[in-house]
């Protein structure tokens, strides 16, 4: 198949690591053969995976030095355990320590692994601490979110500690899943089985109009790959690190967001106070006539 | 514990706290220090609004003290169930808003404030991660409800029994909820017991620099292979150490 | 979970060094991590499977998988969760040939 062609939701975490980065490239840490599984599914019955479901390493990126790191959605559904969190913050730590450029994230996980429920919820923390560590080290962290399972729970927040984000429209990001919500709140509070309404809410393109990403491409690695190589310069030309100033312009953007927005029950409102004319097409236009839809419109992201 | 009776068992010399729509704000007396406190009352599900609140909060702390020195302590008081589910909360993208305190508590850290949490009542999962687990250092008292689930919620979804949960509950601080198992796991620093002034004072003077979390799992047997995972990447080997 | 264990001697095929792993543990699949390892000729194959009660089959297609290969000081280890004996045969084929260096 055309390289061009390959699809990223489609593509196992190792297909997209092998195939985003310069050719090659990739060396992993604690790869398979290692067998660092996870040490708390046997005793629930569960089967294990060799890299407890997340690839890391490094690699290189239109010749420039990266780490990456890649969660496989399709074991339990991404979601980080004891293994696999500390091989992310094993990751972010060295790549800190190394001055590594950028770390690449290729996120696609449900959150917190509820058979390892306390240790997955520290993980992530701890995630979330190294990530921030990281960027004050003057490493780019990059988000790519374009799984079939989206980026949810902890991890959902951790992304947006990163400095940038790419999503693809088939990509989703957001802390609480749409069953989750229905279970404890109702099937009228969000009906999880609308798909077009959990993607107007959650997916891509309603992230780029909110300033909550900072890209959207195609469903295509060759296009996430492009888009990586565009964020990585883009923080680099400037301080990776947390500012004040930085923060308090985000600040405002959220509670901007809460005074515009936070009386309405439909996306589709939001995108049409954002000026978009008409709403209802978003969902239809490719990755192209969206971003030049809404560019022009969108809010300004941190 | 109810948030006026904590306050008072904390600053024996003294506060200013409020609280509007569970959430709660003020400067107080420790020791010879002011420390400016922040954090939610009523086991509050942590929505857009609150989130925003916190951050706030710490911000202000943050500016009102900047190029001063020493910069005071923030206490983050947490009790929560948990985020807020609901679709406008998720549509208005609240895991940003979550991001965004956590984002600010790593500023105020990186300012020079000490930052640490005490979980007087509930923590549950994403209710706490951008305050508490942000913290330098987080505490709990001993009644502290500090969980992911509830074990019946996590049978259902795990598809294992719950029984079984239970029975494994006992030997592994994994699943069971509670501030002893995230005290072994590293999560939780201590559990204060007794004088709630004089520990309050002490974890001041004692605020861990860096997150050695992963460090006191493993010291404490909470957790054995975070620590050597995080060492083994960082040395480059492809085994972990025994 | 179950866990079976299959050793097959008289192989002839040697493996490059470099492990690879195979496919993912998802419902109805499996990965495959195949490695090369000195063990006096034999090819070793180490089944952790969540469909129990199947030894029978897993035999069959074990054997089926050494008459087509013939791979000697190979170790493999496979995390199953339900794959068919189709699907196993596919992804151990996979592994082989991704180690062989073969288009898959």
């Amino acid at each position: 198949m055309n390289n061009d062609m390959r699809s990223y939701l489609e593509s196992t975490a190792r297909e997209r690591v092998e195939r985003l980065f310069d050719a090659g490239s990739f060396v992993e840490f604690l790869p398979p053969s290692s067998r660092v599984i996870s040490p708390h599914l046997g005793q629930l019955d569960a089967p294990v995976a060799f890299d407890d479901g997340v690839v890391v390493g490094r690699a290189t990126l239109g010749g420039q030095n990266v780490f990456a790191a890649a969660q496989e959605g399709g074991f339990m559904g991404g979601a980080v355990g004891e293994v696999h969190g500390a091989k992310l913050v094993g990751l972010l730590r060295r790549a800190a320590a190394e001055k590594i450029p950028a770390v690449v994230l290729l996120l696609e996980t449900g959150g917190v692994r509820l058979h390892e429920a306390n240790a997955g919820l520290i993980a992530v923390s701890e995630v979330m601490r190294a990530v921030l560590d990281a960027r004050a080290a003057g490493v780019a962290v990059v988000t790519l979110a374009g799984g079939s399972n989206g980026v949810f729970g902890g991890m959902g927040i951790v992304a947006r500690c990163t400095n940038a984000i790419v999503m693809s429209e088939e990509g989703r990001l957001a802390m609480s899943g749409p069953e989750v919500i229905e279970t404890a709140s109702g099937v009228e509070e969000f009906d999880s089985r609308d798909r077009a309404l959990v993607w107007r809410t959650t997916g891509g393109k309603h992230r780029y109009l909110l300033g909550d990403c900072q890209a959207i491409v195609a469903d295509s690695v060759v296009q996430f790959r492009a888009a990586a190589i565009e964020a990585i310069a883009a923080c680099r030309s400037r301080s990776t690190a947390l500012g004040l100033a930085e923060l308090e312009q985000e600040h405002a953007m959220l509670g901007e967001r809460i005074v515009r927005f936070g009386a309405m029950s439909d996306p589709l409102e939001i995108w049409a106070a954002l000026g978009i004319e008409e709403p209802a097409t978003i969902p239809m236009l490719d990755a192209a006539q969206f971003v030049a839809a809404a560019s022009a419109h969108r809010m300004g992201g941190c | 514990m109810d948030w006026q009776t904590l306050a008072d068992a904390l600053f024996p010399r003294g506060h200013s706290l409020s609280e509007i729509d569970h959430f709660l704000s003020g400067i107080a007396q420790s020791g010879e220090q002011t420390i400016a406190v922040v954090g939610t009352t009523g086991h509050a599900p942590i929505g857009v609004e609150i989130a925003l609140a916190q951050a706030r909060f710490v911000l202000q702390t943050v500016r009102e003290h900047a190029g001063k020195h020493p910069r005071p302590p923030i206490l983050m008081l947490v009790d929560t169930a948990g985020q807020r589910l609901r679709h406008r909360d998720e549509m208005l993208g609240i895991n940003s808003y979550m991001a965004h305190l956590g984002k600010c508590v790593e500023l105020a850290r990186r300012e020079g404030h000490k930052v640490i949490a005490l979980v007087y009542d509930q923590a549950l999962s994403g209710g706490f991660i951008t305050s508490g687990l942000m913290a330098d250092a987080c505490y709990a008292l001993p009644d502290a409800t500090i969980r992911v689930m509830g074990l019946p919620a996590m049978a259902r979804i795990t598809k294992v029994p719950e029984q079984r949960l239970v029975e494994l509950a006992t030997s592994n601080p994994v699943f069971a909820p509670g501030p002893e198992n995230y005290l072994r796991m590293g999560g939780v620093q201590d559990i204060w017991r007794g004088d709630l002034a004089a520990q309050l004072e002490q974890a001041l003077a004692t605020t861990p620099a860096g997150d050695v979390r992963s460090r006191l799992g493993q010291e404490r047997g909470g957790r054995n292979f975070t620590q050597r995972v995080i060492e083994a990447i960082m040395a480059g080997s492809d085994v972990l150490a025994p | 979970m179950e866990t079976l264990t299959y050793r097959f001697d008289n192989g002839t095929r040697a493996l490059p060094p470099q492990p690879r792993v195979i496919g993912v543990v998802g419902s109805g699949n499996l990965e495959v991590l195949i490695e090369s390892a000195p063990q006096d000729g034999a090819c070793t194959i180490d089944i952790k499977t969540a469909a129990v009660g199947f030894g029978a089959t897993w035999q069959a297609v074990m054997q089926d998988f050494h008459e087509r290969w013939q791979l000697m000081d190979a170790s493999i280890a496979i995390n199953d969760m339900g794959a068919t004996p189709a699907v196993v045969s596919l992804r151990l084929d996979q592994a082989v040939e991704t180690m062989l260096g073969a288009p898959t």
